[in-house]
């Protein structure tokens, strides 16, 4: 079936526009709180709407039900899809891209730097626990994660992601002020170029006061803000995994000296892997 | 009502095991104490308020006395002894000014000998015996309330959530939530704030996700609560949360607000928040003694293994931790009718006979416990944002939460992993519920599973495995099995997690007149 230029809601009829929508006012149940949803019904462009259901919530509230045919025609020529640079990938199939790309666990290094005490953001991330109903990176079986939590030392953490031979590192920034999530995250990612240049993690910053469009400005490969989820920062991993290990100019394989070479290694991209982490 | 004929012979020998898989960690947190049990102790001698002058922001006076007393005598004798002594030598009026000296750097703390230990160990003793008698009147009139306004009117007691970030709102929502009927108000915790090793100050009103879990917070809500218990004619309940790294001193103020429940799991912290768990076994007991002794309902949470590991593979695994729970919460003193042993309803219903199997697991935890108050969590993780289907899953979810004689409904969400609930889906899950209940809140009497059926074959088979599984922990030791990964599929080492540096084993003179009076189940 081609698709349609106009479409309009499909009740039981094509063309109807038929929607239900249900919403509480806080206004005490009675005909002046019908007419009051009736007439918010009409101007989110339903007409006629028919109040099918009123209910009082306490004293105060009233919960609605609503039926009607929206006067609304979306013009499919008029819609724009805002594209995430990577796909959303369910847990099971980021540990899948992941093992297939690296044949090993991807290491993970997460702290809160500078005098950040509020680990809440990086928790919520690395927990199992997890946020907004998605369990955190501890729960995908292809990533070892190591928090290391609240006021990290910059040195500390470059010390630490090499001692662990992270492949990402996380920085969390909630409580700030001025702009010292901003210069923390840039005396970070300063630190981890002079130590160890293109060999260097991912390195990716999250917290409520950032801009996804400031990660050229911190020097990092990719910025979260308010409202990420783990399933979100699993799904970047995986693919930015994949775009570094993009078979472009492979290293000469003989430079590996990696202890755990995979033995026979199928594609350009896990060799790749060994030789950067050699 | 035995339905599902279980073998008192297996029963017994789980218990056994249960009891052999503990005891080599009850010994460890015999023999340990954490800053935090030191510091519930100094809360329940009287210490309150913090340091606002203090360049992290506020620090509570607690964790100040606490840290210099491990800096300048370590925490193996307890802090009891320095810390009275040290009020006697200055001859300071109360522990907030000691403490105040403290933060000033005036006071060297050292560990008392001879006649001047046995007066700093009066002095202690007195000084947390007063906490205590608080935590025993707030008892009794909680005792007194019941008798005057009534408990609920039936089983299982409704269990709703509040979680706004701001104390004030919770009060609004929270009220609203018991006239419409809910008898028990869990106000959720700031997300993180297991991992913080200190107790907020104070009314609260910017949390994320949940508000912060404070004495103040505590306060209000409680006060909030014993008037809307008023309107609405029975004593509505109020929850929160003695887990992570403060356990012990939220059991204290728990018990000093008169706080009716509390979240407290034996293995919680270690697995989902990475708490070390010498740290968290050392603080679960010293906080479910204090829980017993302020007639506080815990409440355990085996449901969050099953949001992490398959809840048919891993049913046995909940048993399991039941049963390990029920023997910690017993060692501590903890009586039946305080064990709100936890397990959920979270097979995915594409699982043919998933009902039949969440019905089968459902019996087992109420034939195992009988006397328990179990507390049954709804699905989560088969909650998919189609709320339509979530609202039929949730009424699934309260049939068989009334058909297997369940004690506490924690109420599911249609717009669980959605949004925080709206007012409406609050309502509306209520209305769910009351349904469920006035239509069916019987029929456990004319539940009579076939003997040979899919439900009591399962229900063997889960006690079966239970079984295997716990003598394999008897065999490898409790600690190897966490570090292992055997429950909710999280491997723990007991030598890592946070909080473990605030450990310590306790020296041959340890004093803690806490424990002693918790212990002796004295008054002075």
């Amino acid at each position: 079936m081609t698709e349609k230029r106009h479409v309009r809601p499909y009740g039981d009829t094509s063309g109807d526009g038929m929607v239900q929508v249900s919403f509480t006012l806080p206004v005490a149940h009675g005909p002046r709180a019908e007419g009051a949803a009736l007439l918010l019904a009409n101007k989110m462009g339903i007409d006629p709407a028919m109040v099918v259901h009123a209910n009082p919530i306490g004293p105060d509230f009233t919960f609605f039900v609503v039926y009607g045919s929206v006067t609304h025609i979306v013009d499919m020529a008029e819609v724009v899809v805002v594209e995430r640079e990577y796909p959303l990938l369910p847990p099971g199939e980021v540990n899948t891209a992941l093992k297939r790309l690296l044949r090993r666990k991807l290491v993970v290094v997460g702290a809160c730097i500078g005098t950040d005490a509020h680990t809440v953001g990086i928790d919520a991330i690395l927990n199992i626990k997890g946020f907004a109903g998605e369990k955190g990176l501890e729960y995908y079986r292809e990533l070892r994660v190591v928090n290391l939590g609240a006021q990290v030392a910059v040195p500390d953490l470059v010390k630490r992601a090499r001692a662990e031979k992270a492949d990402a590192v996380l920085v969390s920034q909630v409580v700030t002020q001025r702009d010292a999530h901003i210069l923390n995250t840039q005396e970070m990612s300063a630190a981890f170029r002079e130590a160890m240049g293109e060999r260097r993690p991912l390195l990716i910053a999250g917290g409520p006061r950032f801009d996804p469009r400031m990660a050229g400005e911190l020097g990092v490969d990719r910025v979260f803000s308010r409202g990420t989820t783990p399933g979100e920062v699993a799904s970047y991993l995986a693919h930015a995994v994949a775009q570094k290990h993009v078979p472009t100019a492979p290293d000469a394989p003989g430079t590996s000296s990696a202890g755990k070479a995979p033995k026979a290694p199928k594609t350009t991209a896990a060799k790749k892997k060994e030789t950067v982490r050699a | 009502m035995a339905l599902l004929d279980l073998d008192p012979e297996v029963v017994a020998t789980a218990r056994r095991l249960a009891a052999a898989a503990a005891a080599p960690v009850v010994e460890i947190a015999r023999s340990h104490t954490t800053v935090s049990v030191e510091r519930a102790t100094l809360r329940l001698a009287g210490i309150t308020g913090a340091d606002s002058t203090h360049r992290a922001g506020d620090v509570p006076w607690v964790n100040r006395v606490v840290d210099a007393v491990v800096e300048h005598c370590g925490l193996e004798h307890g802090v009891s002894l320095p810390v009275f002594h040290a009020l006697r030598e200055h001859d300071l009026g109360s522990l907030t000014e000691l403490a105040e000296a403290t933060a000033a750097g005036q006071v060297r703390y050292t560990l008392p000998t001879g006649r001047d230990a046995v007066r700093a160990a009066k002095a202690a003793r007195a000084a947390v015996a007063k906490g205590l008698r608080t935590v025993d009147r707030n008892r009794a009139q909680r005792d007194k309330l019941v008798a005057r306004l009534g408990d609920p009117p039936r089983r299982p007691w409704i269990y709703l959530i509040v979680a706004t970030g701001d104390i004030d709102e919770d009060v609004v929502q929270a009220a609203n939530a018991a006239r419409a009927g809910a008898d028990i108000i869990a106000v959720i915790r700031s997300t993180g704030q297991s991992l913080i090793d200190y107790v907020p100050e104070g009314a609260t009103h910017h949390g994320f996700a949940g508000t912060y879990a404070t004495q103040e917070n505590f306060r209000i809500m409680r006060a909030a609560m014993d008037e809307v218990s008023k309107e609405v004619g029975r004593y509505v309940r109020v929850t929160n949360y003695a887990s992570g790294l403060c356990m012990p001193e939220i059991a204290v103020l728990a018990g000093l607000q008169r706080l009716d429940m509390m979240l407290n799991d034996s293995m919680y912290g270690i697995l989902f928040r990475d708490i070390n768990p010498i740290r968290t076994f050392v603080d679960q007991r010293f906080s479910r003694q204090v829980h017993a002794r302020a007639g506080i309902i815990i409440n355990t949470g085996e449901d969050n293994y099953l949001t992490t590991a398959d809840a048919v593979d891993a049913a046995h695994t909940v048993t399991v931790s039941q049963l390990l729970n029920e023997h910690f919460a017993h060692e501590a003193g903890l009586p039946d009718p305080l064990l709100g042993l936890g397990h959920a309803f979270e097979i995915n219903p594409r699982v043919p006979d998933s009902f039949r199997l969440e019905l089968a697991h459902a019996l087992l935890a109420r034939e195992l416990f009988p006397d328990a108050p179990l507390k049954w969590m709804p699905p989560t993780k088969h909650m998919t944002g189609d709320v339509f289907n979530g609202y039929l899953l949730d009424g699934f979810f309260n049939l068989a939460g009334v058909l297997t004689g369940q004690s506490i409904l924690l109420v599911g969400m249609m717009t669980e992993a959605v949004v925080t609930p709206f007012l409406s889906d609050r309502d509306l899950a209520l209305a769910n519920v009351r349904y469920v209940l006035d239509a069916a809140g019987g029929l456990a009497e004319d539940f009579r599973p076939a003997p040979d059926g899919l439900i009591v074959k399962r229900a063997h088979q889960v006690l079966g495995e239970a079984v295997d599984l716990l003598g394999r922990i008897v065999d490898d030791g409790l600690l190897d099995a966490i570090a292992r990964g055997t429950f909710g599929l999280m491997k723990r080492p007991a030598d890592q997690g946070r909080g473990a540096d605030g450990v310590v084993a306790k020296a041959a003179g340890y004093l803690n007149p806490a424990s002693d009076l918790l212990d002796e189940g004295a008054e002075k």
